[in-house]
């Protein structure tokens, strides 16, 4: 269930845009018209019917994004995102939806704290916004969480993340009673004897800088666990920001055995190396780490060939007194809520690496099946969850230039092609610029 | 896999002027140590004589922020600025508005107000440095930050090589133990490489980094490697390596057994360096310290002109063309 704050429903007309929806096959420069919330026509020369009219020509409309993955650190650090600074960033970004990660403080693990969310939720959120619940109790991997009731309340799906379900046996158990909820699991993949105190991808730049490396095995090997375990039941498993290649390989083969299996990717991961931790900039400090440029070139081959059928940002605000520390002393984590589509546009379409039709699917239809979410699509009948983005602007990331409370991106500094201007979510308008 | 736009560039901040700091020997090209070493030399002549001051830096405020323990970096540090005739202040984490809950960027801003100079940083964490670099307008100086670097080790033992040898380019320097936690060990490989010496690490398996020989060196598991080297650099092996759940190695005794350097493993006429502090009988005989072929006394001596030409070249900003002349001029 997603969850967002009730205003006015948008009536609209989108005239001129390049409209796009590759899973319906649209690609035509036609109007769009939204009457109460809900595409009413897509043609050409619609008549406006009293509706504010966009002029939109030489723009991109297309569906607009879910993000399956973001850490909007509340309760408990409202000081770093809230439900609102988080949801009114993601709409900024072109999302219409998106998915709380529940490792907050407290931790998502009980119908009160879910309920008490959800509350908070549909008076503030922006955009419509679910919440995943934990698997184990405060997520330390002991004792499962009341699924049974969690998913009655709404959980989107359940997740450890930030920690791996590090016992076997109980993630075997979650697997199973899992399937009750009807909700999917997601993993947080990640041996913990193996990245112990671990800072950056193991390799050659780890080697000189003298980090104490997080090997891509410490990933691979726990996925490949995940994955047997889910194949000796024969149930679906989600598997959160992948980062080595070795994981995607066991991702494709699990996929190719008929296993109902799905894997993510962050812009970070596709765009950056191990590489960028040569600035020792904390921006750059995330877990799973940035790895070599044979990971993320596996990374984007996934996602071209749709092993990996989502990209999530893993967007995890940190308060700048707590990254403004040395790179060893830095929490993991960066934003991505407001980037993830320039980022990859730039870094990846623009370059001709990977297709504009790709990386719509992969940020929107692709996320949206994996947690059983409504496709947002551009088609007459269907709810508007629409975002409008001029690919031909230029703009440098800055510090002011957020609508998260964090600042903590990537991207700081860097010129980036492709703004959003306009995000329609669940009818109504969430972001214009 | 179709061609990818290496990023990197892109990330990186913009550069920096110059040698504004010394931060790791990766910044240094090989014209900045050979400067450095003959700047190093010319110290060591003026410091035989009688009045051993000179007053190339005053007015220069130098000050030591030592978040970690030690005692030859921070002592030779504080004589080099004296001896240049700095004003220099030393700050130590215990009894500090550290020991509060400072941060260390409150701290730099705080040292900062003072207008330093120069600040000499030892810090347990990697980053440390370029944090201070980017807070405060003075020029910072890496006494040691974790496990990455230590610049002016590498320069000094650069240093202590070249007095004994003559010369640095086609010597084989052997580097024993503990290089997975060792700044010295990255900043000397790197150093020695950059001055066309030969490294070969030599360690237990898990203590070598995987991916290190991409700094130019080899690697060896094999004490008796050590044979062929003209140098042998020692590095400590300490004890926290051996506790639960992080076992480099089973025991201090079966490291010292298998990889301690003992005067049968040794060739006659090799050399013996150590960063210091040791522990003898573990990764250094207590005869082979204490032989004729150790260096570790020179090291130490070495330690200061060199400081002394670290913090002479980054406050006169640049190449000099005759530091020796230079120096005897004002002295």
């Amino acid at each position: 269930m997603l969850w967002a704050r009730q205003t006015a429903k948008a009536d609209l007309v989108i005239r001129g845009a390049r409209v796009l929806d590759p899973v319906e096959g649209l690609d035509a420069t036609v109007d769009v018209r939204i009457d109460g919330g809900t595409i009413a026509a897509i043609g050409h020369d619609l008549e406006a019917n009293g509706h504010r009219v966009v002029d939109a020509a030489g723009l991109l409309l297309a569906p607009a994004f879910v993000d399956p993955h973001v850490h909007l650190r509340t309760p408990g650090r409202e000081d770093e995102e809230t439900i609102a600074s988080g949801t009114a960033a993601a709409a900024a970004g072109g999302y219409c939806a998106v998915l709380a990660m529940p490792n907050t403080d407290p931790v998502v693990d009980s119908a009160s704290i879910l309920r008490a969310l959800s509350g908070a939720a549909a008076q503030e959120a922006e955009i419509p916004v679910g919440f995943l619940a934990a698997i184990s109790k405060a997520s330390e991997g002991r004792q499962l969480t009341e699924m049974g009731e969690l998913a009655d309340c709404g959980a989107a799906g359940f997740s450890d993340d930030g920690r791996p379900v590090a016992e076997a046996g109980l993630l075997r158990r979650a697997l199973q009673y899992g399937t009750i909820t009807g909700r999917p699991l997601a993993l947080h993949c990640e041996e913990p004897t193996l990245s112990r105190d671990g800072q950056m991808h193991e390799g050659a730049v780890s080697a000189e800088l003298g980090f104490t490396g997080y090997p891509s095995v410490a990933e691979s090997v726990m996925v490949e666990r995940d994955l047997a375990i889910a194949a000796y039941e024969q149930l679906p498993l989600h598997v959160l920001h992948l980062s080595a290649r070795e994981s995607v390989d066991a991702l494709a083969r699990a996929q190719n055995a008929g296993l109902p299996v799905s894997g993510e990717a962050t812009p970070h991961h596709l765009c950056l190396t191990d590489e960028a931790v040569r600035t020792l900039d904390p921006n750059v400090k995330m877990n799973p780490p940035l790895r070599a440029d044979t990971d993320r070139a596996a990374l984007v081959d996934g996602l071209r060939d749709g092993t990996i059928a989502a990209v999530a940002t893993d967007h995890a605000p940190h308060a700048r007194h707590e990254k403004e520390v040395p790179f060893e002393a830095a929490p993991f984590g960066v934003t991505g809520l407001e980037t993830a589509f320039p980022a990859l546009y730039t870094h990846l379409v623009e370059p001709g690496v990977l297709r504009l039709e790709t990386v719509l699917e992969r940020m929107s239809a692709g996320p949206a099946r994996i947690f059983g979410l409504d496709r947002p699509r551009i088609e007459v009948g269907a709810a508007a969850n629409v975002t409008l983005i001029d690919t031909n602007a230029s703009w440098r990331v800055t510090e002011d230039g957020f609508r998260s409370r964090s600042t903590n991106s990537w991207l700081l500094g860097q010129t980036l092609r492709g703004k959003v201007r306009l995000t329609v979510a669940a009818g109504r308008v969430a972001f214009e610029q | 896999m179709a061609e990818i736009r290496v990023m990197r560039d892109e990330l990186r901040p913009p550069d920096p002027p110059a040698r504004r700091h010394l931060i790791s020997i990766a910044d240094l090209t090989r014209d900045d140590v050979e400067r450095l070493l003959a700047t190093a030399r010319s110290f060591a002549r003026s410091l035989e004589r009688e009045v051993k001051k000179l007053p190339t830096l005053r007015g220069h405020t130098v000050v030591n922020v030592f978040y970690e323990s030690s005692t030859r970096t921070s002592s030779s540090f504080e004589l080099a600025a004296k001896r240049l005739s700095a004003d220099t202040m030393s700050i130590k984490a215990a009894g500090s508005s550290v020991d509060k809950g400072e941060s260390l960027k409150d701290t730099a801003l705080t040292l900062a107000a003072y207008d330093p100079d120069v600040i000499v940083l030892r810090h347990p964490q990697i980053g440390a440095p370029q944090l201070v670099a980017r807070v405060t307008e003075a020029h910072v100086v890496n006494a040691g930050d974790g496990k990455h670097q230590h610049p002016t080790q590498a320069l000094l033992d650069l240093y202590t090589i070249q007095e004994e040898f003559g010369r640095i380019e086609g010597l084989h320097v052997a580097i024993v133990g503990d290089v997975l936690h060792s700044r010295v060990a990255r900043s000397n490989i790197q150093a020695l490489v950059l001055l066309g010496a030969r490294v070969t690490l030599v360690a237990p398996p898990p203590l070598l980094p995987r991916g290190i020989e991409a700094l130019g060196c080899s690697t060896s598991t094999e004490i008796g490697t050590i044979a062929a080297a003209d140098v042998v650099y020692v590095l400590r092996m300490q004890q926290e390596r051996m506790q639960e759940g992080t076992s480099y190695v089973p025991t201090l005794r079966e490291y010292a057994a298998r990889w301690g350097v003992t005067a049968e493993r040794l060739r006659p006429g090799q050399k013996v360096m150590h960063p210091g502090p040791m522990n003898r009988g573990v990764e250094i005989d207590p005869a082979v310290a204490d032989a004729p072929e150790s260096l570790i006394e020179t090291q130490v001596r070495a330690g200061l002109v060199v400081r002394m030409a670290v913090l002479y070249d980054l406050l006169t900003h640049g190449p000099v063309a005759a530091p020796a002349l230079a120096i005897h001029e004002v002295a």
